[in-house]
């Protein structure tokens, strides 16, 4: 029997599954997702953090131990300092295995990796391969089993630009055709957005109002690196840069209507980030923007009524 | 050019000393009031941590005072600090402040650009006289520490209330006054002389509680309700982790020649923390385990409301506590942290503490 590997269903799932999933596949163990999220996995989350922690980290613990309770063999939850050179992940990654070890008690073997390419280019690689042994120490395993996974992972990859949402692409649901008649960019790290638990469907629900929704995932890297060149100074956070860099390049591009801003209450890099986008698109008078912070107490109906309003006044700017 | 800078308890004083020495007009941003927190939460992000606002309140009302360039620290992340001055740019700009913000953003591997800002807050001055500017403020900075260390195991035993912060005051106004490394040296000496000087009770027992945390809200009494003080008040002999001397030898001199400091720190984290996680979360942990090992009677750990890497650091914190049996108090703090509230609290962990003493000693003299 192989060994099955869980993965929580949220936090960089939404960005780096499909390459985890090859990766694991291809080493021959069994990839076991936790649930979709319920309000019984949220809440087992919220009571095991500390309250002070972001949504998404509560609600990672919470998937933590669904999976716990799933009883898997192990649980990969990778400690990714950074993806690319100078640029960090927020420092909830940075400690999450500890979060997860001192938070959640019984969790089965947890597979430790770090990923820090900024400065341990070679460590990860080796890090990985070590990993990569304990399922499969035969040579060569290890690299096709990364080959498989880049593949996986650029597929995905290009989906997404395509104009699909993680969760679109990760369920194989097609997307609906683009009918909308204003088009409005919904911009916050990928899992808030695409846990439709705790975003309350906040896409679908602008789609439904027939709204054209572009999110930073649908740009090409190039259009968001030349958006945050407008920055003075460089943002040292990939998922920061990204959304910075996706707000000054649609603004300049001039095709969308209007912006709604996604935040997890407590979010240390969005309250500063999302305060200068906001800043910038008012001086340019060009589009609104709308800021929804999300906790675990939002009401769905306050949330609602906000967004109708704010398509209700994006209409009636165009008609004028 | 009528230059400004955030206020960080002592740090301030020792910028301000240097500033002025390099000859420049130096418009200090008045003392933190309720004023000063007031006008940068009015204008800060709702979410920001807690020493951004108070930065805020520091540049608004140093602004209206007439400065016209501000001088502020930088950073290379993951913590939000490094971020600080672009926004604050931005919103003072919005606000319809001109002024011209100089950022001294740390050298990564090499101090040219440091230098160069330096040179430019220099105005033309030649660099020997920058440099021996640099080394008295190195020294003021080091000696403030020093009498700063001496204050917090004074305060407990003084037998008039306020006495040792007198004597402190007193000496760290000489102190910054010097011109010369020898001057700071023997003003120094005259301050510890001092502090030891003023009358105590030597045989009054005291707790020992370890502070530790971020490093703003540590340093910044206006930022944490004077916590030092309330403490030594209620006889607490208090040590402070951090202390800007250590800090300003790790980041800016040894990451620069590339030795990192406080391994004792990092190796005692390293059963639970094996990594470094921004702002001060590692030695959080770390510091909590010394302080466990060294037999004190408690912890207060201080932190900015929704500060990420201190949050990572709270949840470790609970089982350091449980293995080293050493109680633990976060008290996460912003501008809607009440006086009141934070005094009870103290109050009911002091109670909790003196117990477990007393207890203990009942039970080592019985047993």
């Amino acid at each position: 029997m192989s060994i099955t590997v869980g993965i929580p269903r949220a936090l960089l799932y939404y960005y780096y599954y499909p390459g985890w999933e090859a990766f694991f596949r291809t080493l021959g163990a069994e990839v076991v997702l936790s649930g979709e999220t319920t309000k019984a996995i949220l809440d087992a989350g919220v009571r095991a953090s500390v309250d002070e922690a972001c949504l998404p980290v509560k609600l990672y613990l919470g998937h933590l131990a669904d999976l716990r309770d799933k009883q898997v063999d192990c649980v990969f939850v990778p400690r990714i300092v950074s993806v690319e050179r100078k640029r960090y992940l927020c420092p909830k990654f940075l400690g999450m295995p500890e979060m997860a070890r001192f938070s959640i008690p019984g969790l089965p073997e947890m597979l430790p990796v770090e990923i820090n390419i900024h400065q341990r280019y070679r460590q990860t690689r080796q890090g990985i391969a070590k990993l990569a042994a304990r399922f499969d120490s035969r040579s060569g395993a290890f690299k096709r089993a990364l080959r498989e996974a880049k593949a996986a992972q650029e597929k995905y990859e290009l989906g997404l630009r395509r104009g699909q949402t993680p969760a679109e692409v990760l369920s194989g649901k097609a997307p609906r055709p683009a009918a909308g008649n204003i088009r409005v960019a919904v911009l916050g790290h990928a899992y808030n957005l695409n846990d439709r638990f705790i975003s309350m469907n906040l896409v679908t629900r602008l789609r439904e109002m027939g709204a054209d929704v572009v999110t930073t995932e649908m740009l090409s890297p190039q259009d968001i690196r030349r958006g945050a060149a407008c920055l003075q100074k460089e943002v040292f956070w990939t998922f920061g840069k990204k959304l910075a860099g996706a707000a000054f390049h649609l603004l300049e591009e001039g095709k969308i209507h209007g912006v709604v801003l996604v935040a997890a209450f407590g979010c240390g890099p969005d309250s500063l980030i999302c305060e200068l986008v906001e800043r910038v698109y008012r001086r340019s008078k060009k589009a609104p923007v709308l800021l929804v912070t999300l906790d675990e107490h939002t009401g769905e109906a306050g949330v609602v009524t906000r967004l109708e309003a704010f398509v209700d006044m994006l209409r009636w700017g165009q008609a004028v | 050019m009528k230059v400004t800078y955030p206020h960080m308890g002592s740090l301030s004083l020792a910028v301000h000393s240097l500033l002025t020495g390099l000859g420049l007009d130096v418009v200090p941003p008045p003392p933190i009031t309720r004023r000063t927190i007031n006008l940068g939460v009015l204008h800060s992000p709702e979410f920001a941590c807690f020493p951004l606002k108070v930065n805020m309140g520091n540049f608004i009302e140093a602004l209206e005072a007439g400065a016209d360039t501000i001088v502020m620290a930088g950073g290379s992340g993951p913590c939000r600090f490094g971020y600080y001055a672009q926004v604050q740019r931005e919103i003072l700009r919005d606000l319809g402040y001109e002024f011209k913000m100089i950022v001294l953003e740390p050298p990564q591997g090499h101090l040219s650009e440091l230098a160069d800002k330096l040179k430019e807050l220099g105005g033309g001055r030649p660099w020997p006289e920058i440099v021996r500017l640099l080394q008295v403020t190195w020294r003021q900075i080091k000696a403030l520490d020093t009498l700063h260390v001496r204050l917090l195991l004074a305060r407990p035993r003084e037998l008039e209330k306020g006495s040792c912060a007198r004597a402190y005051r007193q000496a760290s106004e000489l102190v910054l006054a010097a011109k010369t490394p020898g001057e700071v040296d023997s003003f120094l000496r005259q301050g510890m002389e001092a502090l030891s000087a003023v009358p105590g009770d030597h045989n009054r027992e005291t707790l020992r509680i370890g502070l530790i945390g971020e490093i703003y809200m540590l340093l910044e009494p206006a930022a944490n309700l004077d916590m030092e003080k309330v403490l030594g008040e209620m006889g607490v002999e208090v040590e402070r982790s951090i202390y800007i001397s250590h800090w300003i030898k790790e980041h800016l001199v040894l990451s620069t020649l590339r030795l990192g400091g406080s391994k004792k720190i990092r190796k005692a984290a390293a059963p639970y923390l094996n990594h470094f996680i921004g702002g001060h979360g590692w030695e959080s942990v770390g510091e909590t385990v010394l302080y466990g090992r060294r037999g004190f009677d408690g912890i207060i750990h201080v932190l900015p409301f929704t500060c990420t890497p201190e949050i990572v650091a709270q949840s470790i914190l609970p089982t350091v506590s449980r293995d080293y049996g050493i109680p633990v108090l976060s008290f996460s703090l912003d501008e809607q942290s009440g006086e009141a509230g934070v005094i009870t609290r103290l109050e009911a962990f002091l109670d909790l503490l003196w117990q477990r003493k007393l207890k203990r000693r009942e039970t080592s003299s019985t047993g």
